[in-house]
């Protein structure tokens, strides 16, 4: 992005100007991520999980690579491999548990990413390219994690492999044989384990490809900011070196806190202790369930039981598929001129008090033995689940009172912005 | 157009999901499901605490040294532990002469380097626990069709752990009236043993441990069955972890740098801050 106080790149020795006139690389990481960069001066800490999910992708893929030098990927042996790097391989329980647990930590920096864009609408014009990238990260950060999850080959990397796989099998007509044909075989096997594992390692490159795309359509409007309102003047933003570099490694330290704490004294807390039996094709388990980033998903799988004109399984294949594809859509369904939920009373009313709770027992069930309370209560939320996106979200605008919002960024953060170039600051007094 | 599209899915699915919503509730209040015995006389593991529990626990080598003797006289009878080596039990305590001396006491299969025959041999170091079944069959051949489970990994592939096997091993019990009362059908088969920690109740596992002095310890502690479960619970917690107390002893370092790191990255934010920082305000 370039906003006209941009500063622009300037080598500050020979080297540099050597290669900045070959290769503009140092000027385009001033540009992307040092001082070169302008951000609103408000971000709340909501704004660093976009860094931090960077970071979690390439603690992923360092581990990963290491860990791919000693597992093989053979359904005769994977599940003994894996034991080998826990006892034989130097330091290998820590770089195991680093990834299943750094796995599991993406996640949870990536749905605050996603709730942070979805409470501030972050998706509103002109940002929506951005939001479509996310939407296509996040798709692919789960077709890795879910095929991670199967190279161990436990009872829960094999059963989970063979209900997810059977969800294909839900297509009419052709779907048992586009099931056989991913597989490579009637179930989960060495076929299906080798190209798991073949795109297990290929999906984090492609992913972040994308998040290259991601950053780069954020730097055209650039960053939005808790008030939603856009940034007008040069008091408004602060370069992103030092003040954003500095806040995202406060925020990296917190996350490294967290992540240690769980990866040294409760690496297998967020584990299934099915996944330490080795895969058993003849004994299912009594309650095959997901890793828990994939459980409100997983509700919604089995909140449908009623062959209602098309097969039970074939709804809630779709409505899965649908709770994640339906993000797509959000930049056109909002229509609320207005960007931050601050400002938005009724919208903020169903995010809290509906949304989250609803994600949240959405989660719950997912993970649950199936019972007839749990099943119940996954009905509920997947109910109210389509109803918040496609029908309140879409309606809401159209009778909200929305609140002031401040003058500017700057009025926002001091409470006064007074430029005569912008023309007369209307802001009510806070 | 967009958002009449949108409405219209949204309300497909709701109105779908509440159907499947209506019928199961309906189903749920004039059919409920039976009660199982499993769900009502299923008991969580007992609370037992062993020295290497927590953040700054410690194996008591002592006491593994005894869990070992108990897997070699009771559990190996029917029982693996594939994924441990003979040198592995240098971590508990005992010497690299004392490590041969423990693993030439256990035959493994192994090669007649004369004739290629194969034969068994005594163990060393390197080779791992044997099974005591030449394969599968063998072994569901051997215990009325029910496969002794490996016990490498048995601490953590059980909800509970450690503390799940020292309840199951000292848990069996006749069925209780109040349970055969309510559900007949849950009393034992034929070579089955009641045990309310085993998820379903009935399991093919005769009581290993029947009486105190099974095995004598050289220590010199008294071989109580309660002791013998515990011992070789501890014991079945390092197999399945060796790196534990490893683990959490390179924990503290790891998260004190972490935190030293995270203080300065705060002072520095704050210092970088403070010239276009304004003064507290209320939203």
């Amino acid at each position: 992005m370039s906003f006209a106080w941009a500063k622009q790149y300037e080598p500050s020795n020979g080297l540099m100007r050597w290669v900045d006139e070959k290769l503009p690389l140092p000027r385009l990481v001033y540009n992307a991520v040092g001082a070169g960069y302008p951000v609103p001066r408000n971000l709340n800490y909501m704004w660093n999980f976009g860094v931090l999910a960077g970071f979690a992708l390439v603690l992923q893929i360092v581990t990963g690579v290491i860990l791919a030098m000693h597992y093989a990927a053979n359904a005769e042996v994977a599940f003994a491999s894996v034991e080998h790097i826990m006892r034989d391989v130097n330091w290998g329980w820590m770089l195991r548990y680093a990834h299943a647990n750094g796995a599991s930590f993406f996640f949870v920096v990536i749905y605050l990413h996603i709730f942070r864009g979805l409470f501030y609408s972050s998706y509103k014009a002109p940002r929506e390219m951005i939001w479509l990238l996310g939407v296509v990260i996040f798709l692919l950060v789960m077709a890795t994690a879910f095929m991670g999850y199967v190279l161990p080959w436990g009872q829960m990397s094999f059963w989970g492999a063979k209900v997810i796989t059977g969800l294909f099998g839900a297509i009419p007509l052709v779907g048992e044989s586009i099931q056989v044909w991913l597989l490579g075989g009637f179930a989960p096997d060495n076929a299906a384990l080798n190209r798991f594992f073949s795109l297990h390692f290929l999906l984090p490159f492609v992913t972040a490809g994308v998040i290259i795309l991601h950053i780069w359509a954020l730097h055209i409007p650039g960053s939005s900011n808790p008030t939603g309102v856009e940034v007008k003047s040069e008091s408004d933003t602060v370069p992103f070196h030092p003040y954003y570099t500095a806040k995202d490694g406060f925020g990296l330290g917190i996350f490294l806190l967290i992540y240690f704490a769980v990866v040294f004294f409760l690496p297998n807390y967020l584990g299934h202790a099915d996944n330490y039996i080795e895969a058993n094709p003849l004994a299912t388990p009594a309650n095959i369930v997901p890793e828990w980033y994939f459980w409100p998903f997983y509700a919604i799988l089995r909140a449908f039981t009623f062959d209602f004109i098309l097969p039970a399984k074939l709804w809630g294949v779709l409505a899965m598929f649908a709770s994640i594809l339906l993000w797509f859509f959000l930049p056109w369904l909002d229509k609320s001129p207005v960007r931050s939920g601050h400002y938005r009373p009724l919208f903020r009313k169903f995010f809290w008090f509906g949304l989250i709770p609803c994600i949240l027992v959405l989660g719950y069930c997912g993970g649950a033995h199936l019972s007839p309370w749990t099943i119940a209560l996954s009905q509920l939320a997947t109910a109210y689940y389509f109803l918040h996106f496609l029908v309140i979200l879409p309606l809401i605008s159209s009778f909200e009172k929305t609140e002031p919002m401040p003058y500017s960024i700057t009025d926002a953060v001091l409470n006064a912005d007074k430029k005569p170039v912008l023309g007369e600051n209307t802001s009510p007094a806070v | 157009m967009a958002r009449l599209i949108a409405i219209l899915v949204g309300l497909g699915f709701t109105l779908v999901v509440l159907i499947s919503f209506g019928v199961d509730t309906y189903t749920s209040i004039t059919e409920p499901a039976p009660e199982t015995a499993e769900h009502k006389f299923h008991l969580e593991p007992k609370a037992v605490s062993f020295p290497h529990d927590g953040v700054f626990g410690k194996w008591d080598t002592a006491q593994l040294q005894r869990g070992y003797v108990v897997y070699k006289e009771v559990c190996a009878a029917c029982h693996s532990m594939k994924f441990v080596a003979f040198r592995d039990l240098a971590d508990l305590g005992y010497t690299e002469p004392e490590v041969q001396a423990l693993a030439a006491e256990w035959q493994v299969p192994g090669v007649d380097p004369q004739t290629g025959e194969a034969v068994l041999r005594a163990g060393e170091p390197t080779d791992y626990f044997p099974s005591p079944y030449p394969n599968a069959v063998a072994a569901a051949a051997a215990n009325n069709n029910a496969i002794p489970p490996d016990l490498s990994l048995m601490a953590k592939a059980r909800h509970g752990g450690a503390e799940y096997i020292y309840s199951l091993l000292t848990g069996y019990q006749e069925p209780s009236e109040e349970l055969l009362a309510e559900f007949p059908e849950a009393a034992p088969g034929q070579g089955l043993y009641h045990n309310p920690y085993f998820p379903n109740l009935n399991l093919a596992m005769a009581p290993p441990l029947t009486a105190t002095g099974q095995v004598s310890y050289e220590d010199g502690t008294e071989a109580t069955i309660p002791q013998m479960a515990k011992d070789v619970s501890a014991f079945l917690s390092w197999t399945a972890e060796p790196t534990k107390v490893k683990r959490t002893q390179t924990g503290w370092p790891v998260l004190g740098f972490v935190l030293f790191a995270t203080i300065l990255a705060y002072l520095s934010k704050k210092q970088i801050w403070a010239a276009v920082k304004p003064a507290k305000r209320k939203d």
